[in-house]
């Protein structure tokens, strides 16, 4: 049973947190994520949930009490975002190390400095390898729906790894919109009872030592087991999606593509500049311009084979970074969209946009502009540059 | 009143077998915890340190309770967090033991680094008890001075030089501070007086609520003292005030122990390779200094404890 309600982004996150109910949530406020923690407080002292709420002292302390609370063998929870998943950092990678099945919602904000509030995929772009599943939403439905979907994801016996669910800083973490929630029992038993997979810290009959020096006789299959953890989870992804599509009707997958089967000119993109996208793809269609669009849902895993296979065939491919890499060659997605298209035959050509950053606007005219640059790319094959800049006084 | 025969008999939750130096006084502290703690379950957070590294070498560990390391700065919230999942599942009936959380953090990570998080945890109310096994410096990186390192002291970032004698800053009052946080009970205290250690942590794990115990550790390789007289530190280090051993128990400061007679400073810090340079003739001032600082430190605590 779903009802069609209107919420911001952040009051769908806060909704999803209260119907999977967790045992424990340790966070600390920060701008655009604190309604999340906030909404969520009000739940607690209004005995909506059963959770026992730690209103930590800084972000490093609320990931390092999350740690704690999974370790201990029950279901927990934070959220973040910015220069608080920054100030998390160092945790993250002991967290996905201990394969700890955490789920903590990132609104995604622009990293200092200049200090900034606004949305730019700086702040979970820097914490892409450290081991944590990323699942990037496009709207408040999605973020909802994602953050869901990942406790099961991330609590699966295959996977136990934390994962993180992303939306867009302000764009949609505050921004109303209409979306569909399930009834609090829909939710409770999609997710189920929490299980705990591996031993844990409370099991007193069975003491475990958790997180021991491990030099270079172990450390490294320590990491290998770790890869390969993320390497076995898209499947995971994959039945969880589909399950959660029997109970809702909506479909995910690893990746979004948008009339991209018979595309020329292709856009790559996360989160809610998808939205964006899409119009523009609309116009382009029914002025018989043949474009398209993959909104990618999940970063890491990064599922570089279907990605592959669903940009070969494109004549010429733009990617759009919401983050720069500082590496003189572009931004993450880029990097990693072009390795993933090494082996395509015949492919495409593909440059890279930056654009976004600290909460620029991006309009219906900035994407109109990237398809008239794909466009001369296809027609000339040649990219007259491969990194440049949307929208920034140069 | 602690029975050394009877503490003898049980069964510690830190086994034989870990690599801490030979003459180091962390193991004592952490056995004479074990030994307040008796039959009580308990959980142990460790900070990173020389204890986390020396017991916890995989695939061994010296640990017998559940135990988990996290980060250097972080024991206090990881704790949090274990201590706040044991109140979820006694909440849904999934846990009905009484159990209690131990953290374990050296001078580095609870004094500096692991400050704020502490400070967090110790205000938030958490039902943990946090031992610092103070040993005065960064010990485990290589002995570089901490704010728990005595003034004066020789260490590997505050060497004491031509220009500069060591360490110039007084130490951080730690315990005080602790005390500031209005948690039902603080004490300080030194393993050489173990009926006293064993006395304050059963009174530490009793209390609903946290507490916060400061116990002097020495440290062969930093101090340079004989391996066999680690203990024998602490004792002067408690005999000549330095290190007094005290409680504050519901915000009631008490004196536990009062050397009959107080022993000058130096015979504490001569058997100590990193005061070596305070008895030269040119830093015959500087150890006046020390003597009148430590004078008065006690005198402040005397008032506090309404022994003068």
């Amino acid at each position: 049973m779903q009802e069609k309600i209107a919420l911001t982004g952040n009051e769908a996150m806060a909704l999803a947190m209260k119907q999977i109910n967790p045992d424990v949530v340790a966070a600390y406020p920060i701008t655009p994520a604190t309604e999340i923690v906030q909404i969520f407080s009000d739940y607690v002292s209004n005995g909506l949930v059963k959770t026992e709420f730690v209103t930590v002292e800084s972000e490093h302390s609320a990931m390092s009490a999350t740690l704690g609370a999974s370790a201990s063998g029950v279901r927990a929870m934070t959220a973040t975002s910015s220069q608080g998943l920054a100030f998390m950092w160092e945790v993250l990678y002991i967290a996905a190390s201990y394969q700890l099945p955490i789920v903590m919602p990132v609104v995604n904000r622009a990293l200092s400095g200049p200090i900034n509030i606004h949305g730019d995929h700086s702040d979970t772009m820097g914490a892409r390898d450290s081991g944590w599943l990323q699942i990037y939403s496009e709207n408040t439905q999605e973020a909802y729906d994602n953050l869901i979907q990942a406790v099961r994801i991330a609590e699966h016996p295959d996977v136990l790894l934390p994962t993180m669910v992303m939306m867009d800083g302000f764009i949609i973490s505050h921004a109303m919109e209409n979306l569909e929630i399930l009834s609090d029992q829909d939710v409770q038993k999609f997710v189920g009872e929490f299980k705990h997979h591996r031993p844990a810290l409370l099991d007193l009959d069975n003491p475990i030592t958790v997180g021991p020096l491990a030099l270079y006789d172990y450390y490294m299959e320590f990491k290998r087991q770790q890869a390969e953890a993320m390497r076995t989870c898209k499947p995971v992804i994959l039945q969880v999606a589909q399950e959660y599509a029997e109970l809702t009707g909506r479909k995910y997958g690893l990746y979004e593509g948008y009339k991209l089967d018979d595309a020329d000119l292709a856009i790559v993109v996360l989160s809610s500049t998808a939205g964006t996208a899409k119009v523009v793809v609309d116009e382009l269609r029914e002025q018989g311009v043949k474009a398209g669009l993959l909104k990618l849902r999940v970063f890491r895993p990064f599922p570089y084979e279907e990605l592959a296979q669903a940009l070969s065939g494109r004549k010429a491919i733009a990617v759009l970074d919401r983050a720069d890499g500082f590496s003189a060659f572009g931004g993450a997605l880029f990097n990693e969209i072009r390795s993933a298209m090494y082996d395509v035959k015949d492919r495409p050509l593909i440059v890279d946009y930056i654009f976004g950053l600290g909460g620029r606007d991006v309009n219906l005219d900035h994407i109109r502009k990237v398809y008239a640059d794909l466009a001369e790319i296809a027609k000339t094959g040649q990219a007259a540059q491969l990194v440049s800049y949307l929208g920034v006084r140069e | 009143m602690a029975n050394l025969k009877q503490l003898s008999q049980q069964e510690e939750f830190f086994t034989p077998g870990h690599r801490m130096c030979a003459g180091c006084v962390a193991p004592v502290v952490v056995r004479q915890v074990s030994m307040a703690a008796g039959d009580t379950p308990v959980v142990i957070a460790n900070a990173t340190g020389c204890l986390e590294v020396a017991s916890t070498i995989f695939p061994y560990t010296a640990w017998r309770a559940p135990w988990i390391h996290n980060a250097f700065e972080n024991a206090s919230a990881t704790l949090s967090g274990v201590e706040t999942a044991y109140r979820a599942l006694k909440k849904q009936g999934k846990i009905d033991k009484k159990v209690k959380f131990i953290a374990f953090g050296g001078d580095g990570g609870t004094y500096d680094i692991g400050f704020q998080s502490l400070s967090g945890a110790m205000e938030r109310g958490h039902d943990i008890v946090y031992i610092c096994y103070d040993n005065g410096a960064y010990m485990n990186t290589g002995i570089q001075r901490s704010s728990a390192t005595p003034q004066f002291a020789d260490t590997t970032t505050s060497p004491a030089g031509s220009v500069i004698p060591g360490k110039i800053q007084w130490r951080k009052d730690l315990t005080a501070i602790m005390a500031a946080h209005n948690v039902p009970y603080v004490a300080q205290v030194a393993p050489s007086h173990f009926n006293d250690l064993i006395t304050k942590v059963q009174k530490a794990i009793a209390v609903d609520g946290p507490a916060f115990i400061n116990a002097m550790a020495p440290c062969p390789r930093g101090w340079r003292y004989d391996t066999r007289e680690g203990i024998e530190m602490t004792r002067l280090a408690v005999e000549t005030c330095y290190w007094p051993l005290y409680e504050v128990e519901d915000g009631q400061w008490k004196l536990t122990y009062k050397p009959r007679e107080k022993k000058p400073l130096t015979e504490w810090i001569k058997k100590q390779g990193r005061f070596r340079h305070l008895f030269t003739d040119e830093n015959k001032e500087l150890l006046e200094q020390f003597q009148q600082r430590v004078d008065e430190e006690w005198e402040k605590l005397l008032r506090r404890c309404g022994e003068m």
